[in-house]
């Protein structure tokens, strides 16, 4: 009698402790954790993780129109914050959610952990016609599909239209225009023409791709061998070219998406800002394009290295993935394929700029093609810039060390800023740096 | 429970001897019962983590080829790892200055409160400890803004004079700025220890002072100071272990300095980043013991050398 009482005290004590544990055991497959709220109870439910600003529209959407399924969603952070969560979760086996929203350039980060299912299997020929042929590729390794494209991130150059007729500028083509422009604006005593960020290193990648350079060559026949190419001229020149931008003085070196920043574009502390077509949202939801800088924004196509051979580049753009934690894979791959799918979402997303579809219906939409965009004062943007932008996109081979390797640039981004290298030896070094990685973590680098 | 022993009249001794046995047991088990919760809770949440943590630091996890048993090659690794090193170097020469800088402002402020007993006195304690209670996070979010080149006080201020204002979130300025939030977060903290301590110091001993001819400078470095060694030496193990650790400041102003802090300014920034953004849980876990190595070695080192100076003072 009296060792189960202690027995059960201690038995209590243990319980009592273990609850901190039990709360967060289910973590993204709990269903109490939605963000949203499900209304056809009745119904097996999907959980999924995604941070796009208009998320609860589409998932409301998603579970209106469904009778099979309903999708739980909850937004465990932005960017990097959701991947260390999603990390975590592979690494412990157990807590990630069914779907998940990744951006292309962490698909074959997670892909090479088996962190994602090849969901190829489960519908992929009833929407392969909705997504063009680069679209699917960014989101695929080898034969092997880890994702439905949702958004794409075609670049443009973002630029004050009060400031450029100030000055009497126009858009720069290439980018020793753009240098040139920027010194005249300087020495006419105007404001910093752009921004050189170290913690973008994802736009960084984009330009070397632009000047022709190819980061990684990888072949998933051969998923031991990586080609690691980060110091090439194409590499150097373009470290080089900001570096040598932020030196002279002509563009600023503050970090992007800080309150500083955001502020500095309010008070039109930046003539430029080189950005993806996702950009117009997200400046909007922090507040720019409102008051005082109503109406003063436009875009123009990307400057170029050679105008006779444009290459387009992109930054960001994201998929919806099936994870291998998911105990419902067929259920959740239809979730992935048709979140952000339907019409209505759709149009919520391009009419606010939320993201930049690559859904085909919305791509050929007539609508989508005219659209006034109101942040740029009625400019059609999409016409002019970003889906020309898009149809030349070419696709890009990742790394299955994705985060690591923009770690590893954002601190030399960092040593050029401060001046302490230059943009040349800078690429010396995040060859050797990630050469370095790539081996230690058992890979043949060529 | 009780019931069956205490009924029984008549006990042989074996019997006795047996009965008090029982009740010997019975103290045990409730001496453990009280300490219970708090074993539980540490083993489970202190000692239980660390021999996993130890353990996984043992062994090497690589995207090609899985994981495999390494012994030490993680802490090898980690010594000659130049971002570990960078880390270890910068909070090391981050103590030396920030923990003498908190430490004498701290015993001066506690000495001017101990001496002043008016209302304006207990107003400053409070004023003085108030950055303390606000959280860390909160502090360092905080001190981002104020040092903001875009809307902070600062530009306003220097501009007054024509100058332009010290960028403490640039690369050059970084340890200063993060010198004054990490002062400014606990000075107060520490000058409510000291200030506690002289408050239990008999106070006879100052009329005897006086009395002796004491001035009130030699009554502060004489008596008072010497009195509180304990509490000094408390905050300063106290301060050189956090200073060590040094993690929440520098990584909220991580997304405001650009890229004056990287992902590898102090080891413990550099552990989680391995742990929690590069999934290498193996390395992370080598740096985080490394770490503790290092904190103990200085905290040991540090101890032994203020013993010694003790019997001086």
């Amino acid at each position: 009698m009296k060792r189960r009482r202690i027995l059960a005290t201690v038995a209590m004590l243990v319980a009592g402790s273990g609850l901190v544990a039990c709360s967060s055991d289910e973590g993204g497959s709990d269903a109490s954790n939605c963000t949203n709220t499900i209304t056809k109870k009745d119904l097996p439910v999907v959980t999924m993780w995604g941070w796009y600003p208009n998320t609860q529209l589409v998932v409301d959407n998603f579970n209106k129109q469904n009778n099979e399924v309903q999708v739980c969603w909850t937004n465990v952070g932005q960017g990097g914050d959701e991947y260390d969560k999603f990390q975590t979760a592979i690494s412990a086996g157990t807590g990630a959610p069914d779907v998940i929203m990744v951006e292309a350039d962490r698909i074959p980060t997670f892909q090479i952990q088996g962190a994602l299912v090849d969901i190829k299997q489960y519908g992929y020929d009833a929407v392969k016609a909705n997504y063009s042929e680069g679209a699917w590729k960014d989101v695929s390794v080898g034969d092997a599909v880890y994702g439905v494209p949702v958004d794409g991130g075609p670049m443009g150059m973002i630029y004050r239209k009060d400031i450029f007729d100030k000055y009497k500028i126009t858009p720069p083509k290439t980018w020793a225009e753009y240098e040139q422009a920027a010194q005249k604006v300087k020495d006419a005593g105007g404001p910093l023409f752009g921004d050189f960020g170290a913690n973008v290193p994802a736009v960084l990648m984009a330009l070397q791709i632009q000047k022709g350079a190819t980061p990684f060559s990888f072949d998933p026949a051969q998923p031991t061998s990586i080609g690691v190419k980060l110091n090439d001229q194409a590499s150097k020149d373009v470290l080089d070219y900001w570096g040598g931008l932020a030196r002279k003085g002509l563009v600023g070196t503050e970090n992007q998406f800080t309150p500083e920043y955001i502020s500095g574009v309010i008070n039109g502390n930046y003539a430029t800002y080189i950005s993806a077509a996702w950009a117009p949202g997200y400046l909007t939801g922090a507040g720019v394009g409102k008051g005082q800088d109503t109406g003063k924004f436009a875009v123009a196509p990307l400057p170029q290295w050679d105008p006779a051979n444009p290459v387009q580049v992109n930054w960001g753009g994201s998929a919806f993935s099936v994870t291998k934690q998911s105990k419902k894979p067929e259920l959740a791959a239809k979730v992935a394929y048709g979140l952000y799918a339907d019409k209505e979402s759709l149009t919520d997303g391009w009419t606010n700029q939320v993201i930049f579809p690559l859904n085909l219906t919305a791509l050929k939409d007539p609508a989508f093609i005219d659209l006034k965009v109101a942040f740029f004062d009625g400019q059609q943007a999409n016409k002019e810039v970003y889906v020309p932008a898009a149809d030349a996109y070419k696709g890009v081979q990742y790394a299955p060390f994705g985060q690591y390797y923009l770690d590893a640039m954002e601190k030399q981004v960092s040593e050029v800023i401060k001046g302490s290298v230059t943009g040349a030896q800078a690429a010396d070094r995040l060859q050797e740096d990630v050469a370095k990685y790539a081996k230690e973590q058992g890979f043949t680098v060529q | 429970m009780t019931s069956l022993t205490e009924k029984r009249a008549a006990r042989t001794q074996p019997e006795t001897r047996k009965i008090r046995g029982k009740v010997h047991l019975r103290e045990h088990l409730m001496g453990w019962l009280f300490v219970g919760p708090f074993g539980v809770v540490f083993l489970a949440f202190l000692i239980a983590p660390l021999l996993y943590a130890l353990y996984l630091s043992l062994f090497q996890k690589k995207l090609i080829g899985g994981t495999s048993f390494v012994l030490f090659d993680n802490y090898v690794k980690a010594f000659t790892d130049p971002s570990f090193l960078s880390g270890a170097w910068f909070v090391i020469r981050f103590s030396l200055v920030s923990i003498p800088v908190q430490i004498i402002i701290a015993l001066a402020m506690a000495l001017i409160l101990d001496s002043v007993t008016t209302l304006f006195a207990r107003f400053s304690r409070l004023m003085i400890f108030l950055p303390y209670a606000i959280p860390t996070v909160i502090g360092a979010v905080m001190w981002g803004f104020l040092y903001s080149k875009g809307f902070g006080p600062l530009t306003d201020i220097f501009g007054l004079f024509g100058a332009t204002a010290p960028d403490f979130l640039s690369s050059d300025l970084i340890f200063y700025g993060l010198l004054n939030v990490v002062t400014w977060q606990w000075a107060g903290y520490y000058m409510i220890i000291l200030y506690a301590a002289l408050q239990g110091v008999d106070p006879t001993l100052y009329e005897a002072a006086r009395m002796d001819g004491a001035g009130r400078w030699q009554i502060a470095t004489r008596i008072k100071i010497p009195l509180i060694a304990p509490a000094l030496i408390l905050i300063l193990v106290f301060s050189l272990i956090g200073t060590l650790q040094f993690f929440n400041e520098p990584q909220i102003l991580r997304y405001l300095a650009a890229g004056a802090i990287g992902s590898d300014f102090t080891p413990n920034m550099y552990a989680y980043q391995q742990a929690f953004s590069l999934a290498n849980f193996n390395y992370g876990s080598a740096i985080s013991f490394a770490l503790g190595g290092i904190v103990f070695i200085c905290v040991y080192a540090f101890l032994f050398f203020t013993r010694k100076r003790r019997s001086f003072l």
